[in-house]
Order: structure tokens, then sequence, then C-alpha cells
């Protein structure tokens, strides 16, 4: 069977017009990775969209103190949906299953990935764990409150559907570990021939060292919440004084997974950032073999600090104090980042394209993060810090304005290629500029308020608070607005958009010599590399 | 086509580890019953991984694997020894 | 479409050994439990510890320690191409797993028959040590019990894969992956053989 003709101008429609079985069959049970990352991708975005209308539910109760819209048990309820929903069904598969799938086998000239029937595998898992999830809302005791975290003793006791949402959370975690071995193993045995390690793109290295962390620390939580769920239906007690348990043990398993897996969720978007600055700098990047084992470093130092979101949990004082050592060091490997990154930018000749905007925002809105994650780290300013707003607008820094700019970043940046069609740039802009602004009223005014000293997962609060809440209330709405623009461009443009071309930003590294869109098969040989993925002289581009 | 990458293990070597096994399965259980205080999970550990060792060396032929693989499985065990370990830091000294 | 035959054996290996990881540090949870509680109730770890039966695990040891003899050497046997020994190691392997499963189907109803098992008023009596080293021998037990059971399955698909002759000499690496998580099942046990029923000092 021959493939349809690609054009130069991108005009055939490649992988799209290639459906392995007729209509939605040829979705659903497709070991294609660029089907099923574009699967990946627009789920991702639909539970992304359901967790922000929860975020504005959130923000809407908050307005005023007391009672506004909603009562405490719902609030409760929904603060912890808006928790599950974005961390398990948005973040943490966010960027390596979508874009990871769509991209990394192409970037180091391979096919597919290792094992496509496991890939397949992997996204009915995210499919069946987030069903799951769902129906946990449904039944049962209805939604869980405990927040996402699950803490003992509440997540033991409470009547809510706990008990289905942790069986959930085991399968979805499940589909992240199968799609980190997928990952290792693809890097280490499908690269291109001369392809070497110092040649892979940045993006693909950053999703190996994520994809080592989905390996080794995924499992810990599996066997945490497959404890909790024990604890709720058969009744042992390993969390439980009354029976000799411990409830801080715990949070230990707990954060011994969920430290890393911020790293898990981070690492992908540095990853994509990696990759645009150089393009839209014009300049191959500055340190790579400094990212690379600063990705690494991240990875490994990621688990090492876990308790420091256990400061005030009553463990020991030497247990605070080494942690809180060692979270310092883990910023080292970050900052270094983006030292490279404005280096690679400097005297660079930039074009404010959609993806560099977006990925400049990951840079700002990051280190904003990260800084105000030292405060959190130095346990003795975490005492004061602890629990509040200041740590609510912190992971939404890191987390929101990094990870998730990192997303639309590499939606900007990929989706022309997957599609061959290129949405509209002004509008793109013009949506940034509204998230950008809207996220730091939202997300400032929390951090604030937080040193002010508002608790977080409160459904009321001092009347003192009442003006910077509302200002972040109205900063999410603006919010909502630019990421509602955002998504209707970039689904207009996937849909309507001109053809863009095989190159439209003018990329080095493998993906951007292949039509878009792709074809089935990726390349119609095995490539053969003979220069590394930021060298625009040598693949005669610039 | 599986290319023959390792040679083929012999079936006495095979029975040679499973023998070594069970006398460290003997040796474990004699030792338990002597009381070392607090030596004897450290001891009991010992022997597990003396036959863990063996297992995974010979059984599930590591040793003739690359680099890789053993490098790999150091990190998967490095990894779990600083999570049980720094939880240590907290448990031992509340 | 060209459909790539090209087989990566030490690459499907390489994913076999990154999934075993997984199990080891999902059972290192567990052991990261035990560790901690040992550490706070010695005395009550070795007197819990005293009332299991070390016949019963002793001799599950053996025998998986056997069954592990018995899928390493299924391998050199198929590859010299002795297909109907390797298939009788394979039975022999299932049916060690089977002897296991009902091992501990009696050593547990022993127990519940005693009226320890977690959640029992029995338990709840006991010393806050005891409790906690029957709760999480339970677990841990349990858990790897339904490992023998996955295991078991595999390889006993892994035998059908050789009778269809889709697993032979000349691709063997689904056999060997089979074999590596059995082994791995062994592993587990290597380790809760003497953390459970060798703590009697």
């Amino acid at each position: 069977m021959s493939l349809p003709p690609v054009a130069a101008t991108g005009t055939g429609r490649g992988f799209l017009a290639d459906p392995p079985y007729p209509g939605i069959f040829g979705w659903i049970f497709s070991t294609d990775h660029k089907r099923i990352g574009l699967m990946y991708l627009w789920c991702i975005v639909a539970f992304f969209c359901v967790g922000v209308v929860l975020g504005l539910l959130i923000r809407l109760e908050l307005w005023a103190p007391g009672r506004t819209i909603m009562d405490a048990q719902s609030y409760n309820a929904v603060f912890t949906l808006h928790g599950v929903i974005m961390i398990f069904l948005f973040i943490i598969p966010g960027i390596p299953a979508a874009f990871g799938n769509l991209v990394m086998p192409i970037q180091i000239g391979a096919r597919d990935v290792a094992f496509p029937r496991l890939n397949l595998f992997s996204w009915w898992l995210y499919i069946s764990g987030a069903a799951l999830a769902v129906t946990a809302l449904f039944t049962g005791g209805g939604p869980p409150d405990t927040g996402w975290t699950f803490y003992v003793p509440f997540s033991a006791r409470t009547s809510t559907n706990v008990s289905l949402a942790t069986i959930a959370v085991f399968i979805l975690g499940f589909s992240s570990i199968l799609t980190g071995v997928n990952f290792v193993t693809t890097i280490h045995r499908l690269r291109a021939e001369g392809m070497t390690w110092t040649r892979i793109p940045l993006f693909t290295w950053s999703l190996y060292a994520t994809a080592w962390i989905q390996i080794l620390a995924t499992p810990v939580l599996g066997i945490t919440v497959a404890l909790l769920f024990a604890e709720r239906v058969i009744g042992t007690g390993l969390f439980d004084p009354a029976q000799g348990g411990d409830p801080i043990m715990f949070q230990h398993l707990f954060w011994i997974y969920s430290h890393p897996a911020v790293y898990i969720m981070v690492l992908p978007g540095m990853g994509v950032v990696s990759d645009i600055i150089p393009v839209f700098a014009r300049k191959p990047a500055f340190g790579y073999k400094a990212i690379v084992v600063s990705s690494l470093a991240i990875a490994f130092a990621g688990s090492l600090v876990w308790a420091h979101h256990m400061y005030t949990s009553g463990m020991s004082d030497l247990a605070v104090m080494i942690f809180s050592f060692l979270t310092f060091i883990v910023a080292i490997p970050s900052a270094i980042k983006v030292f490279n990154w404005l280096a690679t930018m400097y005297q660079g000749s930039i074009l404010l394209d959609p993806p560099l905007l977006f990925a400049l925002s990951f840079i700002l809105l990051f280190t904003i993060g990260g800084l105000t994650g030292l405060v959190l780290g130095s346990a003795a300013t975490d005492v004061h810090v602890h629990d509040t707003y200041f740590v609510v607008g912190h992971f939404h820094f890191t987390m929101f304005g990094g990870t998730g700019m990192a997303f639309f970043a590499a939606m900007h940046y990929w989706l022309p290629k997957i599609y061959g069609r290129m949405y509209d740039k002004t509008v793109a802009t013009v949506a940034w500029g509204v998230i950008f602004v809207g996220f730091c009223i939202t997300y400032l005014s929390m951090k604030i308020v937080g040193l002010m000293g508002m608790p977080r997962r409160y459904w009321d609060y001092l009347p003192e608070f009442t003006g910077l809440n509302q200002l972040s209330t109205a900063g999410s709405w603006i919010l909502a607005i630019g990421l509602v623009l955002m998504f209707v461009n970039l689904i207009r443009g996937v849909l309507y958009g001109p053809p863009c071309g095989d190159n439209p930003w003018g990329g080095a590294s493998l993906e951007w010599q292949v039509a878009s869109p792709p074809p089935t098969e990726n390349f119609e040989q095995d490539p053969v590399v003979t220069h590394g993925p930021y060298d625009f002289k040598k693949a005669g581009i610039l | 086509m599986t290319k023959d990458h390792s040679h083929i293990i012999p079936y006495r070597t095979f029975i040679l580890v499973w023998l070594a096994l069970l006398v460290l399965t003997a040796i474990t259980v004699a030792v338990a019953q002597v009381n070392l205080g607090a030596l004897n999970v450290w001891v009991a550990l010992g022997i597990a991984t003396l036959k863990a060792g063996l297992v995974v060396a010979v059984f599930m032929h590591m040793q003739y694997e690359t680099p890789l693989f053993k490098l790999a499985l150091l990190a998967a065990l490095a990894i779990l020894a600083i999570f049980i370990g720094m939880t240590f830091l907290d448990v031992l000294y509340r | 479409m060209s459909v790539h035959v090209h087989k990566d054996y030490t690459g499907a290996k390489f994913g076999m050994w990154l999934f075993l990881f997984t199990e080891v540090l999902l059972f290192g949870g567990l052991f990261i439990l035990y560790s901690v509680y040992l550490a706070r109730y010695p005395k009550e770890f070795i007197s819990a510890g005293s009332q299991l039966n070390i016949w019963f695990g002793g001799g599950n040891t053996l025998v998986l320690l056997t069954s592990s003899l018995f899928v390493a050497v299924s391998i050199t046997a198929l590859r010299r191409g002795a297909t109907r020994l390797c298939l009788g190691l394979l039975g022999g392997t299932v049916g060690c797993a089977a002897i296991f499963m009902v091992n501990k189907f009696f050593e547990w109803s022993a127990k519940i028959h005693h009226g320890i098992y977690p959640g029992s008023m029995h338990l709840k009596e006991m010393r806050p040590g005891e409790m906690v080293f029957f709760n999480i021998y339970y677990l841990t037990t349990g858990l790897h019990g339904l490992h023998v059971v996955i295991g078991a399955i595999v390889l006993a698909w892994t035998m059908v894969f050789i009778k269809t002759g889709r697993v032979h000499a000349g691709d063997w690496v689904i056999l060997e992956n089979a074999g590596l998580y059995w082994h791995l099942v062994d592993l587990i046990w290597i380790f809760i053989f003497p953390l459970y029923y060798l703590i009697l000092h």
C-alpha cells in the first residue's frame, strides 16, 4: 500500500489519512504512537478544562467569607476533585503522554516506540482510571473530600468514595509506569544511525529522565493507595495508632512518590522549553551537556527531599533539618537550566512567536514559583506558611506557570507539525497575554493572602482576607477567558488553518525534516543523522 | 529472528546454584535458632541477599548481560535503599 | 504499509527488567513499613513472628526455589531443541505455584481459624506491635500470593505459545521474560521468608 503523496507544502494528510481500521476503531485500536499521542492530547485537554471549571468554582465560593455558592462538604469535594483531575489526569500524563508520544520517536529517528501495543494499553489504562475516578463521584459515599493527598486518618474513615478513587489512582499510576518503561527502552534501543546520546534533542533527554522517575517512584504510590484501600476495606491498621500504626508513615510513603512526581511534571516542561528556545533564538542550545546533566540530577536529587512536605507533621527534628538542607540542593540544577536558556537567547535573533512567548512565561513563572519553593523548603519559614495559600500560590506558579505554560508552548509548537496547519498567531499572542495577566493576578494574590495567614482547604475565611480573594477570583475569570481564546484559536487552526509546510519554525531536529502531518512510518527510509538537533547551519536552515 | 546474544547456560550450572540456594536456606534457618540479638536480622538479610544475588546473576542471567542492565538494577536498588534509609532519619530520632 | 519483523531481543529483555524494578519498588514500600515497625516493636515482632509456622514458610521457600530452577532449565531446554522437556519443566513450575498456593491456603486458614486476621477481635486484643506484624504479614504475603498466581498464568500462557510454535529455539524472548517475572516472585519470597518466619530472637 502506498502512502498518500506528501507535498513540500504539507497538504498531504500523512498518518491522519492512513487509519488502520475504519472510524473510531482507527484510533482506539491503533498502536501508532502519533495516534495514541493525539488521543492522550485531547483527553488530557478535556480533563484540563474540567479541572479549570472546578478551579473557577473554588474561586467563586471564595469570593466572600461564609457560604457563597456551595456548602462546606461540597467545597471539600470540589477542591479534592480539582487536585486529583489536574494532577493525575492532566499534569502527570500531560507532556510525556501527549507530546512524548507524538514527537519523541520522530526526534530520535525511530518508526515507533519500543512496545507499541504496550503504549496503546497505557492509554486504555489512562481512560479506565479516569472513568473510575469519575464513577467515584457518583457512587459509594460520593466524591472524596480528603484533598488530593488522601491523608490518614481522615481518608481511612471518611464515608466518601475514597476506596474507588484509590483504585482509579492505582490504575492511572500503572499507565504512567508502562509509559516510563516504554520510553526508556525506546530511547536506549531505537535511536537512528548517527543519533548519538549527544545529538538527542533536549526534549527527548527530559523525557528520558522523567521516565526513570515514572519507573522508580510511581510504584510507591501504588502500594500507598493499595494500603489505604486495605485500611478502609479490610481493616488493616498500619497507619492507625489504635492498632500500633503510624499516620506519619502514610505521609512518608505518599510523598516518596509525590515529590518526585512534581519532577515528572516539570522535567518534560523544561524539555519543551529547551527545544523551543534555540529555534526561536536561531542559536544552538547553550550548555547542552549541562542541561542534560541537570535533568538527570533533578531526577535523582528530587528523590531525596520528599519529607519537606512534612516539616509540621511531627517527624524528628533531624529529619526536618536534613530534608531542608537537601531541598536547597535540588534548586541548583533548575537554576543551571535557567542560566543556560538565557545564555542561549543572548545575542540570538529572537522570533517572538507564540511558542516562545509561552516558553518565556515558563522561565519567569517557574522561577518565581521556585523561589517561593525555597521559602517553603526552609523549615523555619515553612512553619509559618505551611498549609496556607502561600503553598497554593507556590505550586500553581510551578505547576501551572511552569508545566501548564510549557504544555501550551508545546501545543503551539508541535500542533502545526501534527496537523500540517497553522493557527492565527496574532490571536494566539493576545490569548497568551490575557492568560499571563490573569494568571499573575490570580496566583500572586494567593501568595500574599497566604503570607497574611489564610489557610488552604478552608471553605471559610476571616473577613480581612476578602479583598485579595476577590482580586484572585477576578483574575481567574481573566485567566479563563484567555484559555478559551487560546483553545478556540488552536482548534480552529488545526481544523481550518492554512497549510504550514514541513518546517514552519525552522527547527533542526528530525521531526521538522519530515512532512506535516508526518507519514505513518515517520520516515520514508531510516534516517542517518549527521548533526546535532540545534545545528541550523548543517541542517540547511538559516 | 532473535539473534543468539548469549551462550546457553548448561543444566549443571542451574542445578549447582539450586543446591547452593538450598544450603543457604538451611543455614539461615539454623542461624535463626541462635540468639544473636540485633544481629539476627542483619545476618538473615545478608544470607537472603546472597541467595538473591545467585538467582539474579545465574537464573536471571544478569552476569551475562551488558553493563547497562547491571547499572539499571543498581540504580533501582540504590533508590530503594535511599527511601528506607532516609525514612529512618525520622523514625529513629523522634 | 510495511511491517517490520526485526525484533529487538535485548530491548524486550531490558523492558522486562524495567518492569521488574517497578515490582521491586512496589514491594519496597511494604519493606519500608516493615523495617520501620521492626525497629519500633522489636519484642512484639518476635512474639508474633514466633507464631508463624516455619514449616509452611520453609516449605514454600523450597517450593519456589525449585520452581525457579525448573523455569531456568526450561529455557536451556528450549534453546537446545528439547521442547517436550521445556514444556514439562514449565508445567512443573506451574505445579509448584499450585503447591505454594495450597500451602498458603492451609497456613492462612489455620491463622484465621485462630482468629488472627486483619480487623478481627482477637487481633485487637493483642499488643500494638503484634497487630502491626500480623497486618503487614497478611498484606505482604497476600500481595506476593497474587503475584504467584499472575506468574503462573503468564507461564501457562507461555506454554501455549510454545505449543503453537510462536516461541521456539530461534525466538524465545517471551519465555525468557516470563521466566524473569517468575524469578522475581521467587526473589521477593527469599526476603519475606527470613523477615517474617525467622524473627525468633
